[in-house]
């Protein structure tokens, strides 16, 4: 018991919980952008992985950190056109695209990272993102260091829940956007264009998938391997029915896992003769637990993976 | 533009939706083999030899088709029945498993058939308890089956290392992490000498014919396709829904785990976490080439085994990255996604 106090009152859990958290951070705001518009989109675990390689890979190519990030969005938002125009205009079936997204974009990445990388004994590195430490607000005693010190994108992504929040409950668009997600009939009324809408959260809802994927490769780690998504994307799909599919338990939800994922990383080095599968496990048990909990009172957008056709009910 | 329902939709065009799309996807990947440096009919043609050029490299194709028969069968008997299985690869591990656990010792010294058959039941319960978790999850609790399937698979290739890293762990093997090798006198017989090709694909195809029978001649078929269909109609016509989902969630789980067992008693004899090349994946995609046709997953497990080991040969010969089969995969499964929609609806101006 005491071990597990002195763990949860370093510091420095604190500020791993932040950086394990970021990654989810952006999936599940991405995640929640597709599915508040009636889309869902399992093409996250793809779209991360290809996110990290085309972040990384334009870094390795002397690109700027930043640009690297806003490359990696580009090809995000390509493969969630892709899925939208399946998914959207020709109605396939969400599941099956999504899962061909999924294939199509780490099969991509690895293609591509194979074809343009000499891959010596170890993969090849880049000089990553570095810890910013906020001026006066990171000298505050245990907080400072926890909060304060992280890498850029971080302080990004909790940007991005504030941003992303305030557009869907504050802004005209906002609220088209959810509309879409309840009853696009209702959108079609008001003389807007539910497809329009569709295809343009998918590409947003994409492009921060990629961008947690990147994260991953310019300042988690500095190299690309594959499978290093690690099923993060999935991860985030359950996140964001376990938040009701809002941004502010999104954010929550991310977190909590993050506190979990970082405890046992160090309860592990701290207990002994317990196999360490049994540790990697936890995540993926406790992301189906949480969706048992809250499935029941989940309130689902009502035309979740309804395809909308127009005059057709 | 709107897209309508053709009022009927013919076999003919049915049957050549696959060809069409794997004939797209092989199109759109030339594009990407060029970039290699090397002419995509240059590369086409190494890979077709690869897969079919010798008598060793034929053995081979078949032999990576054969778990692929069962792990498609499986994604195809669940997705009939709209349960999402995209479980197939944790199933095929745990199959995998019980059958080197069983394999090992406990069923030694039992007369063949019956040591075979007590190893296929006991990988294919395996399979179907992984499965019925989630099934039931989404029975009683209303989880999405396809998150849950998904997060299993990491669960079960964790439990597959703890597992051959433990209790089940071969002292002969150098520290290297596999299972203990089945008894040598369970491994299937080889259907061509000389070759890794094993009786375990004639045990698929006759899996696939029976599974044909069952969906167009019985009760239990017509039952998985109502329920997949329209639940409520379904229901409402006296089609158990719960139950019949609940047989389907064994059946395909069982399904991917004989897979496993297969692959186990036939060319490789024990167990690793490296054993499947996404096995339980790929028979997603098998799956819906075979438009969920048992006879079509057949055909569909042949041409993916043909890419992936004429990819690997291709490879070797071109410097082209093998991970172009994957590629190929995932283009061809979007593309039959979309012909099946122009085999069944036609778009009015």
């Amino acid at each position: 018991m005491t071990v597990a106090l002195d763990i949860l009152m370093t510091a420095s859990l604190w500020e791993a919980v932040l950086r394990i958290a970021t990654p989810l951070i952006f999936g599940v705001l991405g995640a929640l952008i597709c599915e508040r518009a009636g889309v869902l989109n399992l093409g996250i675990e793809g779209i991360m992985t290809l996110g990290a390689m085309v972040g990384w890979l334009t870094v390795y190519w002397g690109g700027d950190l930043w640009t690297g990030l806003a490359v990696a969005v580009l090809a995000g938002m390509a493969m969630g056109w892709l899925h939208a125009m399946l998914t959207v205009p020709l109605g396939l079936s969400q599941h099956v695209s999504g899962l061909g997204i999924t294939l199509l974009a780490s099969a991509l990445a690895y293609y591509l990272y194979r074809l343009w990388v000499e891959v010596g004994d170890l993969p090849p590195t880049i000089a990553p993102f570095q810890p910013l430490a906020i001026p006066g607000l990171s000298s505050i005693p245990f907080l400072g260091e926890a909060v304060f010190t992280q890498m850029p994108p971080t302080y990004l992504a909790l940007i991005l829940v504030v941003l992303v929040a305030w557009f869907l409950n504050r802004t005209p668009a906002g609220l088209a956007l959810r509309m879409t997600g309840e009853n696009p009939h209702a959108v079609e009324a008001q003389g807007l264009n539910p497809h329009r809408i569709r295809i343009w959260a998918v590409m947003a809802g994409s492009g921060m998938m990629a961008l947690g994927g990147a994260f991953l490769t310019t300042a988690a780690f500095n190299s690309f391997f594959p499978t290093m998504v690690q099923g993060r994307g999935w991860i985030c799909i359950a996140l964001v029915v376990f938040a009701s599919w809002r941004p502010g338990k999104a954010l929550l939800g991310a977190l909590l896992f993050a506190l979990f994922d970082a405890f046992q990383l160090r309860l592990q080095t701290v207990v002994e003769g317990v196999p360490y599968q049994l540790f990697l496990m936890a995540p993926y048990v406790l992301s189906i637990l949480a969706l048992v909990l809250v499935a029941r009172r989940a309130r689902v957008p009502e035309a979740l993976m309804q395809p909308y056709r127009r005059g057709e009910r | 533009m709107r897209i309508e329902r053709r009022e009927e939709v013919s076999v003919a065009v049915l049957i050549l939706a696959p060809f069409g799309a794997v004939l797209g996807a092989l199109v759109l990947c030339a594009g990407l083999i060029a970039m290699a440096g090397v002419s995509p009919w240059v590369a086409y043609g190494e890979m077709l030899r690869g897969a079919f050029g010798s008598r060793l490299a034929v053995t081979e194709t078949l032999t990576r088709a054969s778990p692929l028969i069962l792990t498609g069968l499986a994604a195809a008997v669940a997705f009939r029945a709209r349960l999402w299985n995209i479980g197939g690869e944790g199933q095929f591990y745990m199959g995998a498993l019980a059958a080197a656990a069983l394999g090992h010792s406990a069923v030694v010294g039992l007369p063949l058939p019956a040591a075979w058959a007590v190893i296929a039941g006991g990988a294919m319960a395996a399979g179907a308890v992984l499965l019925l978790i989630p099934a039931l999850l989404r029975l009683r609790f209303g989880v999405d089956e396809v998150v849950t399937t998904l997060l299993l698979n990491f669960v079960a290739l964790l439990f597959v290392g703890l597992m051959v890293e433990g209790v089940l762990k071969d002292p002969m093997a150098f520290g290297w992490p596999q299972s203990v090798p089945v008894a040598a006198g369970l491994r299937l017989p080889d259907l061509v000498p000389r070759s890794r090709l094993h009786v375990g694909l004639v045990l698929a195809v006759v899996v696939a014919g029976i599974l044909w029978l069952v969906q167009a001649r019985t009760v239990f078929g017509a039952e998985t396709r109502a329920a997949g269909l329209n639940p409520g109609a379904a229901a409402f016509a006296g089609v158990p829904i719960t139950a019949t989902l609940a047989k389907v969630a064994i059946l395909s789980g069982g399904l991917a785990g004989l897979a496993g067992a297969i692959e186990v008693l036939g060319p490789v004899g024990y167990v690793t976490t490296t054993m499947s090349p996404g096995f339980g994946y790929a028979g997603i995609v098998v799956a819906m080439l075979a438009a969920l046709h048992p006879a079509g997953v057949v055909a569909a497990s042949v041409f993916v085994a043909t890419v992936f080991v004429g990819a690997d040969a291709m490879s070797r010969a071109t410097g082209v990255p093998s991970f172009i089969a994957d590629v190929i995969m995932a283009v061809a499964l979007l593309a039959m996604l979309v012909a099946l929609l122009f085999a069944t609806y036609r778009v009015r101006t």
